[in-house]
């Protein structure tokens, strides 16, 4: 989140632009999300084709004791006295609510898990949660560490958290740090042992220039020893006398200027308190003149076009270790970066685009073959999605990697228009692992959540959304999703300003329960949003049947080899080891039509024939299982 | 009593005493949720803290250095919108009135985003049409003579003067930020932190912005 980026010409483009979010609804049925009641505690709910499984309140010590916040959710009002107090929350001149001033010095932000846990950041720290089931998450230990934003990412018993406001402390106090140059100011990279999950114990903090608005734990297939982050600092310069390795300004004037680079930070796993910048790489240079500043200077991109910020910083990078490969969402650009050296990435292709305002992050598929790129118009704290917003502005891009360059496909935006209440523009999302297609769920911050197929790039679709009121009818209290993330099953919502939300998707003619389960079946030990590995699917009747919906959803399968293949899975299902005496007879069933999908698949083409394939191996694979 | 039953009372003997000894380690030492911990400086210990303590923002209240920040800012940004409302009648280049469009859609929300945080902190909130010629001037803003020779100007004149006297007012909010920063104890409070940095972010980018405009009509 930044604060006021980048406003720009919404009210000059409104009248301009041909299909605004309202009218993109196009749907039958209502919206539910239009009209929502306002409220911090009780506002009204809309929900499709996912439930809430569990909401959780920030925990004590992490609100503003000003705020009404641990109380059971107020009683029922009488008509009149709302309607009286709607009245009066209409008026141009209502008092703000002072208990709403300190919101953002509590604000939950971005989510990390490790095992049955999900450690969720804050300006004041972190919350550790007991997730073993999931619909009744329970609170483990509240860590107070302020300087916000609180980023997190985990490794092992590592956990590493970004710091970047002035106030940020070595030692965690919450008393801010009064002197404009001192050695108790942090801003930089924390990093934490969490053997201990009742007591993590801060072992090293790095300090950086700009501090660390985000960071990307970036692992190397190559380097079992360390462990490393990109930390990306957006802040002002500090001073030389605070930080000698720092001095900022135009890199005309000054060649050291600690912008236009990134922090890389070596982490020995072994002695994380040796912890240290390794690099500051120059990724923005233009590789002839050298120039250091060589990417989108800043500025519109001609009459009628979005104001895009310069690029001298990334705000986050997602690195693809296993294809060698990182997305940079870099305020003006996004890249694509070379890391199959971590210590020294190199850049193989910058974007631009003119309807985005600052690049903000970056998402890939698990094929490696797209990138979804975040624009953060307005920065997180505006309501940039109104129903007169150039629909095309505060929204997703999505390109397909074509020989290692970017290649635009389309846009992605929420598609419901929200209230001048409500903080909206696009923000973190992460995989939902469907076999065979592109899915993902992001958090849209006061927009509420939207899951979303992107595997035709060109042509993004929604599956399902989550969103409640606006926090308060009268005056925008930042709120809202900072990230929904999926884990084992389930997705989790860290709320800026409320807490927590588990759901679990339910079928609908978009999804179907097989590919619900498909997705549920991959288990992961630990998730760090910025670091994808690329997930396998277990060769399971469930993956299997989720390619099978696929196939007959886009009607590329014949009736009767679909019958077939059911069968054939029932069967296996039934099987309950290579013991059975049907076992042999299955799995030489199942072979059988492997053979015949393979040729199958040998006479279509495109995402057919890939799922074809897939389905193809995927039953090879079970009845491998069967022998 | 049954051996389930003594077993049943020999738990809630045992969690009794566990509350007991998670209450004493707790300054409150009258809840016993999950705890509430602090660590040290890299390589310290992590030592067990009350809610109060950990929501304690007494130290993090805006100074009469933030407020005077916001205030100020106001009436800079009013001047802004001021030079901005001369522009459709004096100039006849598309860029320079899409130019002032932003500026006009920018700073008022600005203005309004200011107002509010001054409001919910109880500090006075001057009016978004607050004329710069009413308080002090903050660096960079025009002063009456300023003004009133833009006011007059026309054209291609107009523009130069334009541009010349909006980027030495953008360096003036420059100025307040790095004054801002350089104030022991202000800059602190989460809010302000992020609104000072991306004024510098954003007025850097338009003075660049702005840098280009000036020269090409220079070089015209």
């Amino acid at each position: 989140m930044r604060s006021v980026r980048f406003l720009s010409v919404a009210a000059l483009m409104a009248f301009a632009i041909a299909g605004s979010a309202e009218e993109r609804q196009t749907s039958a049925r209502p919206d539910p999300r239009i009209g929502l009641k306002a409220g911090l505690k009780d506002a009204g709910q809309a929900a499709r084709n996912l439930e809430v499984v569990a909401t959780m309140w920030k925990p004590e010590g992490f609100f503003d004791p000003k705020l009404p916040a641990g109380e059971p959710t107020p009683p029922e009002k009488d008509p009149k006295e709302q309607e009286k107090e709607e009245a009066e929350a209409a008026k141009p001149d209502a008092k703000p609510d002072p208990r709403y001033a300190n919101m953002l010095s509590f604000a939950n932000s971005d989510l990390a898990f490790s095992g049955n846990h999900v450690f969720m950041g804050n300006f004041n720290g972190f919350n550790i949660y007991d997730i073993s089931k999931p619909h009744k998450p329970k609170l483990v230990t509240s860590v107070v560490c302020p300087g916000g934003q609180g980023d997190l990412s985990i490794h092992g018993n590592i956990l590493v958290m970004s710091v970047e406001q002035t106030r940020g402390r070595l030692d965690c106090g919450t008393q801010g740090v009064q002197a404009t140059v001192s050695a108790e100011r942090f801003r930089g990279v924390r990093i934490f042992d969490i053997s201990d999950l009742k007591k993590p114990k801060q072992v090293a903090a790095v300090q950086t220039c700009r501090g660390s608005h985000t960071h990307t734990l970036v692992t190397s297939p190559a380097d079992k020893e360390n462990i490393y982050v990109y930390g990306s600092g957006t802040g002002t310069v500090r001073a030389g006398e605070e930080l000698s390795i720092c001095s900022g300004g135009d890199p005309k004037d000054n060649p050291n200027t600690a912008l236009f680079s990134i922090d890389v930070i070596q982490i020995p796993i072994a002695a994380p308190e040796k912890a240290r910048i390794v690099n500051r790489p120059r990724i923005f240079a233009d590789p002839k003149t050298g120039a250091i500043s060589g990417l989108w200077p800043g500025g519109t991109h001609g009459p009628g076009t979005q104001k895009t910020s310069v690029t001298n910083q990334c705000h986050d990078i997602t690195v693809f270790p296993e294809i060698g490969l990182a997305a940079g969402a870099c305020s003006g650009n996004g890249i694509l970066l070379d890391i199959s050296d971590p210590v020294k990435p190199v850049r193989l292709d910058h974007v631009d685009d003119k309807n985005f305002a600052y690049w903000h992050s970056a998402t890939f598929n698990n094929d490696g073959t797209k990138v979804l790129y975040t624009d953060e118009w307005g920065g997180g704290t505006r309501p940039r999605c109104l129903a007169t917003d150039n629909p095309a502005w505060g929204a997703d891009a999505i390109f397909d990697i074509v020989d290692r360059k970017l290649k635009f496909g389309g846009y992605y935006k929420l598609p419901v228009a929200q209230t001048e209440q409500e903080n909206c523009v696009a923000h973190n999302g992460s995989l939902i692992p469907v076999p065979g297609r592109d899915i993902m769920v992001q958090a849209w911050y006061q927009g509420g959540l939207s899951v979303f197929d992107f595997t035709d790039s060109a042509k993004p679709v929604e599956i399902a959304f989550f969103d409640r009121g606006p926090i308060s009818a009268k005056e925008l209290i930042t709120g809202g999703y900072w990230s929904t993330y999926w884990y084992n099953g389930y997705i989790y919502g860290s709320e800026i300003a409320r807490g927590i939300d588990v759901f679990k998707l339910t079928p609908s003619e978009f999804l179907s329960q097989n590919e619900i389960d498909a997705a549920a079946q991959v288990r992961s030990t630990v998730f760090n949003a910025q670091q994808q590995p690329r997930v396998a699917w277990p060769a399971t009747t469930a993956v299997a049947r989720a390619y099978l919906d696929q196939l007959t959803r886009s009607k590329s399968i014949q009736a009767e080899r679909a019958a077939a293949v059911n069968t054939a899975l029932e069967r296996a299902d039934k099987t309950r080891s290579n013991k059975d005496k049907q076992a042999a007879e299955v799995a030489t069933q199942l072979d059988s039509l492997s053979v015949q999908l393979e040729a199958d698949a040998s006479a279509a083409s495109g995402r057919d024939a890939a799922r074809l394939r897939s389905l193809a191996s995927t039953i090879k694979g079970r009845a491998a299982n069967l022998r | 009593m049954t051996v389930d039953a003594a077993h049943t009372v020999r738990r809630a003997a045992l969690a009794a005493a566990i509350a007991a000894i998670a209450a004493a380690g707790c300054k409150t030492g009258g809840t016993s949720g999950p705890p509430i911990v602090q660590p040290g400086a890299p390589g310290q210990s992590t030592r067990v803290i009350d809610a109060k303590t950990a929501s304690d923002l007494s130290k993090i209240q805006p100074t009469a250095a933030d407020v005077q920040f916001m205030q100020g800012m106001i009436g800079h940004h009013a001047q802004a919108l001021e030079m901005a409302a001369l522009l459709p009648s004096r100039t006849s280049r598309e860029e320079m009135k899409l130019l002032a469009k932003r500026i006009e859609i920018s700073q008022a929300d600005e203005i309004k985003m200011m107002q509010q945080w001054l409001r919910n902190h109880g500090a006075a909130a001057p009016p978004g049409d607050a004329h710069a010629h009413h308080g002090p001037l903050m660096p960079g803003m025009l002063t009456p003579e300023e003004m009133s020779r833009l006011a007059k100007a026309k054209g291609v004149e107009f523009d130069r003067l334009f541009l010349e006297l909006m980027i030495k007012h953008h360096d003036g909010a420059l100025v307040m930020v790095q004054q801002l920063f350089s104030t022991p104890g202000a800059g602190q409070e989460s809010d302000i932190y992020a609104f000072a940095s991306d004024v510098d972010a954003d007025q850097r980018m338009e003075i660049d912005r702005m840098g280009a405009m000036l020269a090409q009509l220079t070089s015209r």
